[in-house]
């Protein structure tokens, strides 16, 4: 069995960042670091150093022996400073020891469940498995599959099965007396159905947002004052969760929690026009990002709005630098802090509205099964309006309908859900 | 090894039996069949009827793999009718009522030409076993056989105990007198025994009924028989005839229900749900006012009546004024009261798919000891059962049959995942493959496998092997030929204008089209013999869904092919609970797919369970 490490805690700065380590050869990796090996469950105070003897990080060395370990093996945790640089300096170690590779995602947790130590009340995500009637699984933060979702598809699944055995009767008792026309229940139940999962399949997008982050994009002319802005929001109450340089010089990326929504505010490069190819190009970048975004908050002067893109919905139009010049409507000062409070509630309103038609639905997974269901229902509506000699196609796609959601809690198919599940788990859980 | 009298003994000559000993027989083991009497075999304990919607497709199975029930049924047939006509053909079934007399002479006489086959009269009263294995039998007079598998099939003889109203006796069906020293070597296994319940109505002298002012049903015009070796019905069909309970008649019934057996409080065992009794009917269906009854003749030359639709445990002065409160009926004689027997089974989940219990080597159960109730059920497990046990007397391996290729694969996985908490029955409904498990096609789905194993004989083979040369020819034609959407309009097929051309046999799949609207698109159609005309029809119908469900087969099979090793362990899994821990324990399920069917089983224990699976698989392979 190979050992395995990767940093268990989100990427990016932060106080601590953990690395996890797992396998036969963890425990030997400690020594090499730090020169010996700290008792098992207790927290010890270390110096890591590089195999040349350079101090890599002051770290907290936490030890688990094989068996009293998350993954069931020997298990070291270093809990560094949150430093990116410490970070990749302690992986590039780590990446250089023979024997030890980085872990898939999810192989934590797929090895704590192979060794059989895995507790399934405890561990995150791993509430995806269990019955969605647990307790433990409500509690679960973790969105793989939330009691909520169970719930709907359960009574979808109560509400298809029933029409289902409607038709069935017609089928399997039709030498008996039996109502011979069910169709009019049976499209009644397909009806109600097909509109819960036609909204969920809608509001999976906003779901998806809830859990990825809303993306606003700040746009303006190169002087509107947008990084102010952005450093005027990042100075607030509002957390900055990561910063980090965008994919492109041309958008910084800033990731905050407004009233507990995940937000990225993007600062695209200013708006003007350009004979500078490759700042040309930058802008168009911006455009197309911006477009993209979930709200766009123009900031205008006096000359107004550009022609490169133009205000959607829900879009803001702010009037900048009011500390300096006469404006009417919603103006801010980024420099004096003049209506920052007010655009951070303004923004706040708009998201939160968004968020309230989320699905209860969260992944891609989920909306694909839903969307497979509605196709099959789809498609049994007009068998069941065709007749009594299509009645088994109906029966049919209905079939199909309940097996997608059931895949959706996993009733069928494990062995392929197991490993959708596994691929979508985020490395070091 | 050892010499034996013989390879296989089958206990028991009803329909179970009687498919098993064929079937051992047909493998070429040296089998004996014993029964309690020789007239007894092939006897029809209650409604004097083969197929219907499920079990005409169970017995479509049994004869694609050669077995007796089909023929004998086309033989003994008196009012063939296909189920679900005016629907698919893939819930269509074939029904007929059977002349009971002929039944039960045909079967004797199939079984007694049967060349490997001894036929014993007698009474089966203990096995004999070495360790836990079974190495034969020992009849009441103490004489002893001994043989390398055992298959018992010895129905509701198990500790029978027969009802009318609150009078009871012992018995396995009645006059009939039961099994209790076999009951009792079964207890002693420490086997899982339950206790169920099942009633046939009164039998109605014909003679006394005035048909005159009944309705009738008559048999189909063009009767579907159940033999792909047969075309048509041997004897005379005839009508049966309708009337129906009404308030007086509940009345009656209603005033005596303390009367009854089953709500007398006198029986424990569950009965069927599907086939309630009369007291069932009026209280479960308080508001119904009427019940329909089928006046069915037990045969040409019998004057006896099976009212079908008013089994019952009333006691017989009760039997006698319900019955004739009934329109028509005034006046009847019942030849033979109604009653309820109650009898043990053993729980199925304590059997392999090969029918053979997990527990005790060489000892196979079928019929309805395994909780099923029908001629049909019990014939599909017989067959099942006796072939494997054949197979295990000439050290081969077990066939399993899978959902996805059979309703006899559908019936095995239930009874040994689920169990049964009411007699089973088969229902199309209980096959999620039910598109391509079709009545019509059970050659094509198994008679290759009977072909290959050697259950089916040289004669069936030749049969099978033109008709399916004759399918393909024409399947190939119709696929070769191809027409625009305004050929189709030509001849009032519908069809969306969107240019692209769609063979004959596409065309086929469309709402209402029917063979002869191919015909009128080109008259060599006509060609193709009517009986493949049907098959190519059927098959296109479906085709399109086919394939999708081969998607779900392909899922199925995946799981099914994650193997659970017989002695894997439960007990050291954390996160199992205790509950579902006994449970996989009991039922050990054979593959991941099976285990996923069980009631109960959580998603999550199927993860730690697949997760031990592939670390063994991991160990292995290191
Ligand atoms: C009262 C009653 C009502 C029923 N109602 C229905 C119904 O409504 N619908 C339905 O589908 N089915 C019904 N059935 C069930 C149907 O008859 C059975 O399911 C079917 O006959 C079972 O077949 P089998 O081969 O398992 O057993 P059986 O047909 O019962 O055959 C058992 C055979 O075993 C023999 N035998 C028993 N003990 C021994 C022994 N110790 N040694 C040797 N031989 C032995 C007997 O002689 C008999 O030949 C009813 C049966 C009864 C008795």
């Amino acid at each position: 069995m190979d050992t395995i490490y990767a940093l268990a805690t989100a990427r990016g700065k932060a106080g601590v960042a953990v690395v996890r380590i797992s396998g036969p050869l963890s425990f030997l990796v400690v020594r090499q670091l730090t020169g010996g090996l700290p008792a098992p469950r207790q927290a010890s105070l270390r110096i890591l150093r590089d195999p040349a003897g350079e101090p890599l990080d002051q770290a907290l060395v936490l030890c688990f022996a094989a068996g009293a370990s998350f993954t069931g093996e020997d298990v070291a945790e270093l809990h560094l400073h949150g430093s990116t640089a410490v970070v990749s300096a302690v992986l590039r170690v780590l990446s250089e020891i023979d024997g030890l590779r980085s872990a898939e995602a999810g192989e934590f947790t797929r090895r704590a469940l192979e060794n059989g130590c895995l507790d399934l009340t405890q561990v995150e995500g791993l509430a995806d498995l269990i019955d969605a009637e647990t307790e433990a699984q409500r509690k679960q933060a973790h969105r793989v599959l939330s009691g909520a979702i169970g719930q709907k598809v359960e009574s979808w699944r109560a509400d298809l099965i029933r029409a289902a055995a409607l038709l069935e009767v017609t089928i399997d008792f039709a030498d008996e007396e039996v109502p011979v026309d069910v169709s009019p229940e049976v499209l009644d139940l397909l009806a109600g159905v097909m509109r819960d999962l036609e909204r969920e399949v809608r509001g999976a997008a906003i779901a998806e947002r809830l859990r990825d982050g809303f993306e606003v994009a700040i746009i303006g002319r190169p002087n509107a004052g947008k990084s102010t802005l952005l450093n005027a929001f990042a100075g607030r109450d509002a957390a900055i969760t990561s910063d980090i340089a965008g994919t492109t010089r041309d958008v910084i990326e800033v990731r905050m929690a407004l009233n507990g929504l995940p937000v990225t505010f993007l600062d695209t490069a200013g708006l003007r026009d350009t004979g500078d190819t490759i700042e040309k190009l930058g802008i168009e970048r911006a455009i197309a990002r911006a477009k993209n975004a979930d709200l766009r908050l123009f900031l205008v002067l006096e000359d107004g709005l550009t022609a490169d893109i133009e205000p959607i919905d829900d879009d803001l139009v702010i009037q900048a630098k009011c500390d300096v010049r006469e404006t009417t409507g919603p103006a801010i000062s980024a420099k004096t802090g003049d209506g920052i409070e007010a655009l951070i509630v303004k923004i706040t309103d708009i998201l939160s509205a968004r968020a309230s038609g989320a699905a209860t639905v969260t992944r891609e997974r989920h909306r694909v099964a839903c969307v497979s269901a509605l196709k099959a229902l789809e498609i049994a509506v007009t068998e069941v309006k065709l007749g009594a000699d299509r009645i088994e196609l109906a029966a049919d796609e209905m079939r199909t309908a309940i097996r997608a959601l059931e895949s959706l809690v996993g009733r069928i198919g494990v062995e392929t859900l197991l490993d959708e599940i596994f691929s979508s788990f985020c490395i070091g859980k | 090894m050892k010499h034996t009298d013989f390879d296989v003994v089958v206990v028991g000559g009803g329909h179970a039996g009687a498919e098993a000993a064929a079937a051992s027989a047909r493998m070429g083991a040296r089998t004996a069949l014993v029964t309690l009497t020789l007239d007894g075999i092939g006897v029809m304990s209650c409604n004097p009827a083969i197929g219907g919607l499920g079990k005409g497709h169970l017995v479509r199975e049994i004869d694609a793999l050669d077995g007796l029930m089909g023929r004998v049924a086309d033989a003994s047939g008196i009012q063939f009718r296909l189920l679900n006509r005016t629907k698919g053909p893939a819930v269509q079934g074939p029904r007929t009522q059977a002349d009971r007399k002929a039944y039960r002479l045909t079967m004797q006489a199939e079984l007694s030409q049967i060349e490997s086959l001894q036929i014993i009269a007698g009474e089966v009263s203990d096995l004999l076993m070495d360790g836990s294995r079974v190495v034969g039998i020992r009849l009441a007079d103490a004489s002893e056989i001994s043989c390398k598998s055992v298959v018992i099939t010895t129905g509701t003889f198990l500790r029978g105990i027969i009802h009318i109203g609150d009078q009871q006796h012992s018995g396995g069906r009645m006059g009939d007198k039961a099994s209790n020293d076999l009951a009792t070597r079964l207890m002693d296994f420490g086997l899982p025994l339950g206790r169920l319940k099942t009633g046939t109505p009164p039998r109605l002298d014909g003679k006394t009924i005035n048909w005159d002012i009944l309705e009738s049903q008559p048999a189909d015009e063009s009767p579907v028989v159940f033999s792909f070796l047969n075309s048509k019905p041997k004897l005379r069909q005839i009508s049966c005839g309708i009337t129906h309970t009404n308030e007086q008649t509940h009345d009656v019934i209603r005033e005596n229900l303390d009367r009854s057996a089953m709500y007398g409080g006198h029986i424990s065992g569950v009965g069927p749900r599907y086939c309630p009794s009369i007291e069932d009917k009026v209280v479960r269906f308080a508001d119904k006012t009427s019940h329909q009854i089928f006046l069915e003749p037990e045969g040409l030359d019998d004057d006896t009546i099976y009212p079908n639709g008013i089994s019952t445990s009333l006691p017989q002065d009760v039997q006698e004024r319900y019955v004739r409160s009934i329109r028509g009926l005034e006046n009847v004689k019942i030849l033979q009261p109604g009653y309820a027997i109650e009898y043990d089974y053993v729980d199925p989940r304590a059997l392999r798919s090969s029918l053979e219990l997990r527990d005790v080597g060489g000892l196979y159960l079928a019929g309805q000891i395994n909780g099923t109730t029908g001629y049909e059920e019990a014939g599909a497990q017989g067959l099942v059962a006796g072939m494997n046990a054949a197979r295990a007397s000439l050290e081969m391996p077990a066939i399993e049959f899978s959902r996805s290729t059979s309703y006899i694969g559908v019936m095995i996985d239930d009874l040994t995942t689920s169990g049964v908490s009411e007699p089973y029955r088969m229902f199309t409904s209980r096959a999620e493959f039910r598109l391509s498990l079709r009545a019509d096609n059970a050659d094509q789905r198994l008679t290759p496998l009977g072909i290959d194993i050697g259950l089916v004989g040289a004669s069936r083979a030749d049969v099978f092997a033109a008709k399916m040369d004759a399918l393909k020819a024409a399947t190939d034609l119709l696929k070769s030929k191809t027409y625009s959407p305004n050929d189709l309009k030509s001849v009032g097929i519908a069809a969306s204008s969107d240019g692209s051309r769609r063979s004959a046999y596409h065309v086929l799949s469309f709402p209402k089209v029917q063979f002869q609207d191919v015909i009128n698109l080109d008259a060599s159609f006509a060609e193709i013999a009517p009986d493949i005309q049907n098959q190519v029809a059927n098959d296109a119908l479906y085709a399109h869904y086919i394939e999708r469900q081969q998607r779900d087969v392909d899922v199925l099979k995946r799981d099914e092919a994650l193997l659970i090793p017989d002695d894997f362990i439960y007990e050291d899994m954390p996160g199992l609970s205790n509950e579902l821990c006994a449970k996989l324990n009991r039922v050990r399920p054979s593959s991941v797919a099976h285990a996923a069917r069980m009631e109960g089983m959580t998603p999550a224990a199927l993860t730690l369970i697949l997760a031990r699976l592939r670390q063994a698989a991991g160990r292995k392979s290191a």
